[in-house]
């Protein structure tokens, strides 16, 4: 499986020009170039449905990035306390990646998967008609799972009208 | 095996992102890859060589396929991130427009 | 009327825009229906369909498209889309019409509130309704501070 390695370098590509570009509106491009190699990832995966979903959500959050960060270039300057700040984050990484190195030891090799759950749950053979396993999940037995996702997606939505109305903002703080 | 490094070593991206920059939209991108990392590693452990995708066909056994439970999971973990990142974003245009700037550190005024 | 306005992007941007819409908005709503069938579902017909509304915005700016999508009408949307999922949802509690499970034999009284069909339905309007509500929240917010300062 070289092909999903090499995706994976270019989305590290991307996620490191992202995060070291002192431009915002490019840092925000590469963001955008490292969400459709996880779209292309998907698609090697064997998950057409994340892939489809990916594609989308991530048009709709660069759109919308894009709008924030437009107009409101600003230098920006790093100073103060530059190297207790990257010694502890560094060494926050090295401990998680150690632990996690150790973890994966546990863990099926890459490609066989066990299915334990899926075999249980899932009849052994798929019914008549031709269908998507993944929507069947989705609307039968995980059927609350989606009234929760629309849940969450509520309460974004009441969450961003809340914030962003004009009512009750004072301007006095500023000075 | 180098495949699973690969996923983690983008996350610890995401992390260092999160932990060490102070910009309010640095942030959330670092909120997204970490997103990216987590739900990756979620389909990566449920694949097989050699396996079709979760669209069944006729005289189709379910043990020939990739595993269908993860992508489902993952697809509610989509919605709810995006969800999240559409609240951060709203916080940070607000925060901008009180503060005048996106530096963390520059926003020290608790009331109101 | 459109062809008129000086809002917006320029005029190759606006024919693409008028002739692209349509197809835009009739795969939103392929990919919501066929999504038992094929890949897609309702959360991303849903996803689509608000960003053909995002589509029209940004090429002929905010009159024209809440002209075309007033903001009663996409709140009523909102409103009676969340309402008739939760309907449904809650018919399973009766164990009316709706199969609760891939092992049960579906015995389906009502063949209208099949699962298949109507909670993608209502996933695609409330998806659609509201991040096009979001997408018009955010615009808004900063012109009119903008305009008053």
């Amino acid at each position: 499986m070289i092909e999903i390695n090499l995706i994976l370098i270019f989305m590290i590509a991307a996620a490191i020009i992202a995060v070291h570009v002192k431009d915002l509106l490019s840092s925000v491009i590469a963001i955008g170039a490292a969400g459709i190699g996880l779209s292309i990832a998907f698609l090697l995966l064997k998950a057409p449905d994340l892939a489809i979903m990916q594609l989308v959500v991530e048009i709709l959050s660069l759109i919308i990035l894009v709008r924030g960060t437009i107009r409101k270039d600003i230098p920006f300057s790093t100073s103060g306390r530059w190297v207790f700040n990257t010694v502890s984050t560094l060494s926050f990484v090295i401990v998680f990646l150690t632990v996690a190195y150790f973890s994966l030891k546990n863990l099926p090799q890459f490609g066989n998967a066990m299915m334990k759950v899926s075999s249980a749950y899932l009849p052994k053979g798929v019914p008549e008609e031709a269908r998507n396993v993944i929507s069947d999940i989705t609307l039968n037995f995980r059927s609350y799972d989606t009234l929760g996702e629309a849940t969450v997606l509520f309460a974004a939505i009441i969450g961003v009208l809340a914030i962003a109305r004009g009512i009750g903002h004072k301007k006095d703080i500023k000075g | 095996m180098i495949t699973y490094i690969l996923c983690l070593v983008l996350f610890s991206i995401g992390l260092y992102c999160v932990l060490r920059k102070r910009n309010i939209i640095k942030i959330i991108i670092g909120i997204g890859i970490l997103e990216y990392a987590v739900n990756l590693f979620f389909i990566l452990v449920g694949y097989r060589t050699q396996a079709r995708s979760p669209i069944s066909a006729t005289d189709q056994l379910i043990g020939h396929m990739v595993d269908p439970l993860p992508q489902a999971v993952v697809l509610t973990s989509i919605v709810i991130g995006l969800s999240a990142t559409l609240v951060l974003i709203a916080m940070g245009i607000r925060i901008y427009e009180r503060y005048g700037t996106f530096d963390i550190t520059k926003i020290n005024k608790l009331k109101g | 009327m459109e062809r008129r306005s000086n809002r917006g992007m320029t005029f190759l941007v606006k024919t693409v825009t008028r002739l692209t819409l349509g197809f835009i908005l009739l795969y939103g709503i392929y990919i919501t229906f066929c999504g038992h069938v094929s890949p897609g579902g309702g959360f991303a017909g849903g996803v689509i369909v608000a960003l053909s509304f995002i589509h029209i915005m940004l090429a002929f700016g905010k009159e024209v498209a809440l002209k075309r999508l007033r903001a009663y009408v996409l709140r009523l949307s909102i409103s009676l889309g969340a309402l008739a999922f939760l309907y449904i949802i809650m018919l399973n509690f009766t164990g009316w019409c709706i199969p609760l499970n891939l092992f049960f034999s579906k015995t389906v009284p009502c063949s209208i509130f099949n699962n298949e069909t109507t909670i993608p339905f209502c996933e695609m309007i409330v998806v659609g309704g509201g991040l096009f509500a979001i997408f018009v929240a955010l615009v808004l917010v900063s012109k009119g501070d903008r305009d008053s300062e």
